[in-house]
């Protein structure tokens, strides 16, 4: 009972998304909500780096594209199942995040934000001219979708439908969430804001903040990675364009908008915004106008992003009704 | 025991052409309270940041223990049991007061990622471990009923008290305080002089540096004097004060007589 009164608000969210098959109205609406999932895995990583740990690192879509084509050749190529590719692209982008940030991670601040936004490009430029590994521009093609699962009495577990392949990046999103949660509200959650706080002090207190930083930035890259293999895996075909600066920084608006350093923020920003855009769609080429604006809006007045707004929303409800009363 | 529980051999740091200290040797004992004083830009600073491991000394040996710890890691010498406060009050200012003190303590915990992600038993206990030390901590600096405040809505002589909670509660051997009472009112001041007893109570070894006299002479088991990088005295309040070179260096040549 007590884990009940605990956690209803999860709990709630977590039955709710349960039931969104039930609710879609459309397969292209549920497509978009598949995609919202597996980004904000992606922004829930860049969220550990970049709001916990204050490393702005612009390489993300270039993890994002090392998972998406480690699962892609090893599916394609090798012939692995998807469920042991995935664990092994995730890890490849957690190796390749370590040898990254052994120099990058010697820079600070907008330093470090430009040397990974050079290592994002490279990758791009190396998925798409290393044409005997990636398939150069045509990138790869027929990645099968994950490998039906057995289990026992319901049968085997397949991942062709929509409402199937909803389920699993949901299983995936809700593994992000409880790995980041134990991270983040625990001693290691607070070296990593010490770090992002005041360096100097981290390190007089007996911090080795580069490895600190190291630790954040390989575990931020897994997730990532483990986000594009499951992208891959999903949409059958991938390109080059997995690795462009534009996903980069599509992760980098969801967690400015959805809130920094708290763990709804990055997931309300990733399911919000491209919904949102879907909506501005009508509005053909004034979109982007109304995008820019808001973004700009949501900048001044909620630097901490809508989750940041809603939390001094909220103090100030408590604030007036005590007051009242 | 060693009586000697900090020695600095021939201490030499230089910018560019600027000697900032200069072949300075020093001893710290255990469990006293050590006193540098000197005008501005004599290098006392620079002298913590060398012990600390924040500069390299350009020549020279720090030994604690009588084990040599010249151009450690600021980390590593913190690890070794000497924590430090800086001149500007430096503190987690987005975090509360709680998660500074536990930053304080975390190098004292083993705080493993997998241990971290399964909760283990030695995840509990260490997490058992520093919210005792933490509590601890609070009520030595006494700032128990600020625990879940943010730092930025902290006093003055509260942040400082802090800054040296955060400094106690990694279990150093010995302290740093780079001038702990900088820029507080009498009242003030009187707190952290108290405080600074209470940790020499506890058995923590002091070194401090400070600018006010009366607080000096009254808190300094002994002290020395810096003017321009070099050691120009040391001895103990009443020695110091009838020196003449300190004399000179704080008042200029015609008071001397």
């Amino acid at each position: 009972m007590k884990f009940l009164k605990d956690n209803w608000l999860p709990i709630l969210l977590l039955a709710l998304a349960l039931t969104v098959p039930l609710i879609v109205p459309n397969r292209y609406t549920f497509q978009i909500i598949i995609m919202s999932c597996l980004f904000a895995i992606g922004t829930l990583s860049l969220n550990l780096i970049l709001g916990f740990t204050g490393q702005a690192s612009l390489a993300h879509a270039g993890f994002f594209a090392i998972g998406a084509y480690g699962v892609a050749l090893l599916t394609t190529k090798v012939g692995l199942s998807f469920w042991l590719a995935l664990p092994v692209s995730a890890l490849l982008a957690a190796g390749i995040g370590f040898l990254v940030g052994l120099p990058t991670l010697r820079t600070r601040g907008s330093y470090f934000a430009i040397s990974t936004m050079c290592m994002g490009v490279i990758i791009e430029i190396v998925s798409g001219n290393w044409v005997s590994l990636t398939g150069g521009q045509t990138g790869v093609v027929g990645i099968p979708a994950p490998s039906p699962i057995p289990l026992p009495f319901i049968g085997t577990l397949t991942f062709q439908t929509q409402t199937s392949q909803y389920y699993l990046v949901l299983a995936f999103l809700v593994l992000t969430l409880l790995v980041m949660q134990r991270l983040v509200f625990s001693l290691k959650g607070l070296g990593f804001m010490a770090v992002r706080n005041n360096e100097v002090l981290a390190d007089s207190v007996g911090l080795n903040t580069f490895s600190i930083k190291i630790l954040s930035f390989v575990i931020a890259n897994f997730f990532v990675g483990m986000a594009g293999g499951i992208y891959a895996a999903l949409l059958g075909s991938i390109s080059p364009s997995v690795a462009s600066i534009t996903i980069t920084f599509n992760f980098l608006v969801y967690l400015l908008l959805g809130g920094m350093a708290t763990l709804a923020g990055p997931v309300i920003g990733a399911f919000a915004i491209p919904i949102l855009m879907e909506y501005l769609q009508a509005l053909q080429q004034y979109s982007m106008i109304i995008f820019g604006v808001l973004l700009i809006l949501v900048i001044i007045y909620f630097p901490r992003g809508l989750m940041g707004g809603l939390t001094s929303l909220m103090t100030w409800a408590k604030g007036s009704s005590k007051a009242k009363g | 025991m060693e009586p000697v529980l900090l020695k600095t051999e021939n201490l030499v740091k230089q910018f560019e052409g600027l000697v900032a200290v200069a072949d300075v040797s020093f001893e710290v004992f255990h469990e006293e309270i050590l006193t540098i004083i000197g005008p501005n830009g004599a290098g006392k600073s620079v002298l913590f940041g060398l012990i600390s491991g924040l500069l390299r000394p350009t020549s020279g040996r720090i030994l604690l223990s009588g084990r040599d710890i010249s151009g450690s890691k600021p980390h590593a010498v913190a690890k070794k049991g000497i924590s430090r406060t800086f001149q500007t009050t430096s503190l987690f200012d987005q975090l509360r007061v709680v998660d500074n003190l536990a930053l304080g303590h975390k190098m004292r915990t083993h705080d493993g990622l997998f241990s971290t992600l399964l909760h283990s038993p030695k995840w509990k206990k260490d997490k058992q471990e520093t919210e005792a030390k933490v509590m601890e901590t609070l009520q030595f600096i006494g700032l128990e009923n600020k625990a879940f405040d943010f730092v930025s809505t902290l006093s003055q002589v509260e942040q400082k008290c802090l800054s040296v909670g955060v400094a106690l509660a990694g279990n150093p051997k010995l302290i740093l305080l780079d001038e702990p009472t900088g820029g507080l009112i009498q009242e003030d001041t009187e707190k952290i002089t108290q405080l600074i007893r209470k940790i020499h109570l506890a058995g923590i070894t002091v070194c401090l540096i400070e600018h006010k006299m009366r607080m000096v002479m009254d808190l300094a088991d002994r002290i020395i004097v810096l003017n321009y990088g070099a050691k120009i005295a040391e001895g103990t309040p009443e020695e110091i004060s009838r020196n003449p070179e300190v004399i000179e260096a704080y008042l200029g040549k015609e008071h001397r007589a």
